[in-house]
């Protein structure tokens, strides 16, 4: 056929997004072959140039709180770059009467780079929910079914951890564990005690060699990025044998605007703003992955409109935005006076947890349904930018005294952060905004939040049991500290018992999957009901938010869903 | 061309190298930022020191006794000063407006107040003077008895929490402190034998 001009590129498939979905799908997805388009709205990452690991916070003008000391917490100067509470030129909004904090990574490796790597599998009744207590839905597909995904994942980029056998925590394939910290080992004595179930973690660490990847140097600095690879981010462990089979083109700074669809009603091409050039741009291919976070993901989709989807691609049932769920979250703060002993030792271990509870009132009748876990941290970390704010309050005064007060209490508080089950409730979604647009003119995301009834009670709950774990080993509740010292960095600001919604960044359920296409997006292989080209590949397809951190589950779905594309492929079918 | 300038040349270049060498290049950018740091203070001592950024000269010295009175050097290390508690405050307030209204006008409230009561602003008063206003706005519970002493103690609320965090955040803070970790381990050791734990 005679052809005006070049032939349109047209790739097998565009994957939206390079964090923890999309980076798995463009490693499974060129390795099994296909040429691979990825578009990511922030720029390429250079560990070397972009992590401070290891620097002093001497070492920083700001010595780590940024611009008039304003950042504090996760979006700390520390921090692997690119990862924001709020960002210039591409709001949200929050509906009245609601309250929500989105935190959005706009780099590659997205969030990976930031996470706190805590790698839990789900468990068989997370995916039975409604069969099992008769709240919310249950997942198309069983543990059985993600299992071996699961075990790929985990081989693949290398977890910690030790075999259990907790009732619903399964076990999964683990390196073996640090030892304990001072921090811990006093914890779980007085777990032990209260019948508490306190294991080692489970964290995408190695402490072995791994792939070329080298073990954990134990500088606890993960939340900064990690120049040897020793910890899991989608940009160090799954981008790189990508690229390396030569058929992953990657677009950074590309911000997708739309989801094109063809004339025969499935999607064609991916259109995005170049932020480079500040150019109209558009990929084709033969198949869509969205994989840019799930409220990001159902942004996408409800701002893809066209004859065919009035509502958005895909969104004939009107689910997409609807189910947002993030974890229940409480913490509390305390004193430990006899952690004052502990002779000079580096203290540092991993970046984040050593020991952790998973939930061990599993199938017990309880004051609420579903279950959490709890993370633990503090001891002798690097001292940062708020460190004593709370001897300095409490102690007041000034001089010497102050200064041996700070000496001695140094790394005697623990911060304990539970992490829970929301079940969806119909007050908590995200639409798109009928007024506001980001700097691009694309429509932004509107927020509503209301916790549940069961949410609070779990979080009441939470604050008891740390109550009675802080007492048991012997410590005093610290109200009003404000910086606990978790190892990661990450520094929840609470000032009622359960978090804002959206805070604990666990926000998942917006695009999710089922059996019934009148009640879901997507089905079992996480692919459009109504548009067979179209998947999605990160949090978004997630129909419970069980009391395990989502990012494991992200892998395992999206490698499970990769292969389903393969197959799918391979038979001509998409 | 000085042996300074190829030295921080040097430095920058294994700055940016990285781990592109395999794991023992991977110290490099560490006692790399080190030695940049190290070059930075020198050359700031050459420079006569650091040219605050927000508070005048007399505002200046007024800040640097108050945060080594706040967190004094001792037979165990240095203070406030040495920390660079004073630099880091100047550096934050000149862009922080909230800061500017609380330690800015701080200052100007604690210099007004010691011309009230003893007729001379705090840095000529009489170190008995300065310790009876300190010791008063060094304690919530005093501006509970006292509307006047407000501002004093939230100016020295502020003041403290940053000084701690300037000083503690040093180099000298953190040998203080005896902070033992940020370096390169092949086996964490775990938590040493303690009484109660």
């Amino acid at each position: 056929m005679l052809q005006v001009g070049p032939a349109k590129k047209i790739y097998d498939v565009c994957i939206v997004g390079s964090g923890a979905g999309g980076g798995t799908a463009a490693k499974v997805l060129t390795e099994g072959g296909l040429n691979v388009v990825m578009l990511e709205a922030g720029p390429r990452l250079d560990p070397d140039k972009d992590f401070k690991e290891h620097m002093w916070p001497y070492q920083l003008p700001h010595r780590g709180v940024g611009l008039g000391g304003r950042q504090r917490g996760i979006g700390d100067e520390f921090m692997a770059p690119n990862g924001f509470w709020e960002i210039k030129g591409e709001p949200y909004t929050v509906a009245d009467g609601s309250a929500f904090r989105w935190f959005r990574s706009r780099i590659e490796g997205g969030r990976t780079n930031h996470w706190g790597r805590i790698a839990l599998r789900f468990g068989p009744a997370d995916f039975r929910a409604h069969s099992t207590d008769g709240m919310g839905d249950d997942w198309p597909i069983s543990y059985e079914e993600l299992a071996p995904y699961y075990d790929k994942v985990e081989s693949y980029i290398g977890v910690f951890g030790t075999k259990e056998n907790v009732p619903n925590s399964p076990d999964g394939i683990f390196q073996p564990p640090p030892r304990p910290r001072c921090t811990e080992t006093l914890v779980k004595k007085a777990c032990d005690q209260l019948h508490i179930t306190c294991i080692p973690s489970r964290m995408a660490i190695i402490t072995k060699p791994l792939n070329g990847r080298d073990a954990c140097h134990y500088c606890a600095q993960c939340g900064r990025g990690c120049r040897s690879a020793s910890n899991f981010s989608s940009s160090q462990v799954m981008i790189p044998p990508a690229a390396a089979t030569g058929r992953l083109t990657m677009i950074a700074n590309a911000m997708a605007r739309e989801i094109v669809v063809g004339a025969n009603g499935k999607a064609e091409a991916v259109s995005y703003v170049d932020k480079t050039t500040m150019t109209e741009q558009r990929v084709y291919a033969k198949a869509v992955v969205v994989a840019a976070s799930a409220c990001e993901s159902a942004r996408l989709m409800l701002n893809s409109k066209s004859a065919r989807f009035p509502n958005g691609i895909a969104n004939g049932s009107g689910v997409v935005g609807r189910y947002l769920t993030d974890s229940v979250g409480s913490d509390l703060v305390g004193h430990f006076p006899q952690l004052e002993k502990m002779p000079p030792h580096n203290h540092d271990g991993v970046g984040g947890m050593h020991l952790y509870m998973p939930w061990w009132r599993f199938g017990k009748k309880n004051e609420f349904l579903r279950g959490y876990h709890i993370e633990f941290g503090g001891g002798r970390n690097m001292p940062g930018v708020g460190e004593f704010d709370y001897v300095c309050e409490s102690e007041e005064g000034y001089g010497a005294s102050l200064k041996q007060k700070c000496r001695s209490v140094y790394g005697t508080f623990i911060g304990f952060s539970g992490r829970g089950e929301m079940i969806p409730n119909e007050n908590c979604f995200c639409e798109l905004d009928p007024e506001v647009k980001d700097k691009w003119g694309i429509p932004v995301l509107r927020f509503h939040w209301k916790w549940g009834e069961n949410d609070l009670k779990m979080a009441a709950d939470m604050q008891e049991t740390f109550k009675s774990i802080i007492e048991a080993a012997g410590g005093t509740v610290a109200a009003g500290a404000r910086r606990h010292s978790k190892p990661s960095g990450d520094v929840q600001q609470q000032s009622s018992t359960i978090s804002v919604g959206g805070a604990i960044i666990h926000e998942l359920g917006t695009v999710r999957m089922g059996n019934d296409a009148k009640t879901s997006a997507l089905n079992g292989h996480c692919q459009a009901h109504e548009v067979k080209n179209l998947f999605v590949a990160d949090a978004a397809p997630f129909v419970t938010n069980a009391d395990k951190n989502p990012t494991l589950t992200i892998m395992a779905l999206a490698w499970r869903t990769s292969e389903y594309l393969l197959e799918q492929a391979k038979k001509m079918e998409v | 061309m000085s042996a300074d300038a190829v030295t921080r040349r040097a430095v920058l270049k294994s700055l940016t190298m990285g781990a592109v060498a395999g794991s023992v290049m991977r110290v490099i950018p560490l006692e790399a930022a080190e030695a940049a740091h190290d070059m930075i203070q020198a050359e700031k001592a050459s420079a006569g020191g650091y040219a605050p950024k927000f508070f005048d000269a007399g505002s200046y010295k007024t800040l640097q006794l108050l945060c080594e009175t706040i967190i004094p050097a001792d037979a165990d290390s240095g203070g406030a000063i040495e920390g660079g508690a004073p630099e880091f405050i100047d550096f934050l307030t000149s862009e922080n407006e909230e800061y500017q209204a609380t330690l800015g006008g701080g200052v100007k409230w604690l210099d007004a107040t010691c011309k009230t009561r003893y007729g001379k602003v705090y840095l000529e008063c009489a170190q008995g003077q300065q310790k009876e206003i300190l010791d008063l706005i060094a304690y919530r519970k005093n501006a509970d008895t006292d509307e006047g002493l407000k501002a004093g103690v939230e100016f020295f609320m502020v003041l403290r929490n940053m000084t701690a965090d300037g000083f503690f955040t040093s180099k000298v803070g953190i040998k203080y402190l005896g902070y033992k970790g940020n370096t390169f381990l092949t086996h964490f050791a775990g938590c040493p034998p303690v009484e109660g734990v």
